[in-house]
């Protein structure tokens, strides 16, 4: 079995878990950036962040034979504070690098103007750089929030078979799939979606543009959902070319837009006794 | 759930190391226009022309800059390397361009840029470059830090601390320029990898091939002294 998380934040994660989703089946990640749980207060903390999912993340993940990409944005949560703003103004040169395959995440957290601003100049950078965008949708007034942001997306340069709106659910699966984007649900231990709801909502509108991620953080999320969806829906009557559809096939072919999405993992040379990530210290 | 044991990928396999930094650009040329197809080529070729002319800017980068960072995509991963040690030499980057393309860098450039410090630059001053490499934990900025520029310029306490990452990291030292000249009677190398060795054996653990290949080095052999036009004999004295 073959594994994709398309969503997942393995800055906030062990090299245990990297050991863990390698011998779960998963062979490729996709990093959005995002918030650190702490606010950041200056531009020069997301360049530093950026470099480290352009440099040593990728490193890492190789080590076990795990390709990792990113996408890279302006959070829409940090989009609200005018000293991290100024970021915008420096995306564009990481737009353009090998690994960035999205714009992502962007979207909406309280829906506030600075929000919608940050929103539609990212689905714009995405459109100039021939990117595609990960949308996030807002944990809180989620129905409200997926509305006003296929408005925006409906508004943007960015056809919507290029957007993949994430963290949907039972009340918002509908209507984002009736806009034409991609479908991005998020299978966490008690929040967002689990792995029976999950296999309910595919038995329902089919695996068609479906994606399903781990969203792993630093909070109470666990990096092996993915696997945990496709057992499920093994056992509840899916069969495997399905599971392969979601959970690698769907992933490769909207990340493969971009054109850069390269699934051979490079060697990684000189593994300090081929077993641990090197620290300087065993 | 099943969960096979889990198996890191292999070592050292694949390693390109400073092989880039010991070829000539005219050599390196032709291994790649050789190997790439046709559509790459014509973009390297293109690529090449803006490097050479420094025509614009697309948004706030230099053109000859993008094609650095969109090489891979355009070349594929075994070819990307050496594209862009290609591109920075046709720009003839300066240090100045140099280490703004390194602190701009994914890490995959940042390697390219250490390959071509000893083809674009004479003097000492891209050593901040190679110290900070040396500072990561990542193997492939490590191998390309240890290249002819570091064995010309780096300074030896630095240069020993080098060697020795490379044993505790796993980097072949085989990937470590000019070894031989520089560890020749080095004692105090010689007494830091002893010492390494000892902790080694205390923890039970193995004493990788390697170091015993650098303590052999390191001993005063009756090997012909170094051609005196060698460049860089700084830092080797200790």
């Amino acid at each position: 079995m073959r594994l994709f998380d398309p969503h997942i934040h393995m800055t906030s994660r062990t090299t245990d878990d990297y050991e863990a989703m390698r011998a779960a089946g998963i062979r490729a990640v996709v990093e959005p950036s995002f918030w650190l749980g702490q606010p950041r207060t200056s531009p020069s903390s997301f360049l530093d962040y950026f470099d480290s999912l352009l440099g040593w993340e990728p490193f890492r993940a190789a080590q076990y034979g795990i390709a990792h990409h990113c996408t890279i944005a302006l959070n829409p949560k940090e989009a609200n504070d005018p000293r991290c703003v100024p970021v915008l103004d420096e995306l564009p040169r990481y737009l353009v690098k090998d690994q960035v395959v999205a714009v992502g995440e962007v979207g909406y957290d309280s829906m506030t103007p600075a929000e919608d601003t940050a929103l539609a100049a990212q689905l714009q950078l995405a459109a100039d750089h021939e990117l595609p965008a990960l949308v996030h949708t807002p944990h809180r007034d989620k129905l409200a929030g997926l509305r006003r942001t296929l408005d925006v997306i409906r508004e943007s340069a960015l056809p919507p078979d290029r957007v993949l709106v994430d963290h949907l659910n039972e009340t918002t699966v509908k209507e984002a799939r009736d806009s034409g984007c991609w479908l991005g649900f998020s299978v966490y231990p008690d929040t967002k979606m689990d792995e029976e709801r999950m296999v309910v909502i595919l038995k329902e509108f089919g695996p068609e543009k479906v994606l399903v991620n781990s969203a792993a953080d630093w909070g109470r999320s666990d990096p092996l959902k993915t696997r945990g969806v496709a057992d499920a829906m093994l056992a509840s009557g899916f069969g495997e070319d399905d599971v392969d559809q979601v959970l690698w096939r769907n992933p490769v072919a909207f990340y493969g837009l971009s054109g850069r999405l390269v699934l051979d993992v490079p060697d990684t040379s000189g593994t300090h006794e081929g077993n641990s990530v090197l620290r300087g210290g065993e | 759930m099943t969960r096979p044991h889990a198996h890191p990928a292999s070592p050292a396999a694949g390693t390109q190391g400073t092989t880039l930094a010991r070829t000539q650009p005219s050599d390196l040329h032709h291994h790649v226009v050789t190997g790439l197809d046709e559509a790459a080529r014509t973009w390297l070729h293109q690529a090449l022309d803006e490097a050479t002319a420094h025509p614009g800017t697309h948004g706030p980068i230099a053109v000859w800059e993008l094609r650095l960072a969109e090489a891979g995509r355009h070349c594929g991963p075994e070819y990307a390397d050496a594209v862009r040690v290609l591109i920075l030499d046709a720009a003839r980057a300066d240090p100045g361009a140099l280490s703004r393309v390194y602190v701009q860098g994914t890490a995959a450039e940042r390697r390219a840029v250490l390959y071509a410090l000893p083809h674009l630059v004479p003097g000492p001053e891209a050593l901040p470059l190679v110290e900070d490499a040396l500072r990561t934990n990542d193997t492939r900025l490590l191998a390309a830090a240890v290249g002819p520029y570091a064995a010309r310029h780096l300074p030896a306490h630095a240069w020993r601390h080098a060697v020795l990452k490379c044993l505790f990291t796993g980097v072949p030292v085989a990937e470590v320029a000019d070894l031989d000249r520089r560890a020749r009677a080095d004692a105090e190398l010689a007494r830091m990898v002893h010492d390494y060795a000892e902790e080694r054996t205390a923890a039970g653990r193995p004493v990788p091939e390697d170091l015993h290949r650098v303590l052999t080095l390191t001993g005063p052999t009756p090997t012909p002294p170094a051609d005196p036009g060698t460049r860089g004999l700084d830092g080797k004295e200790s």
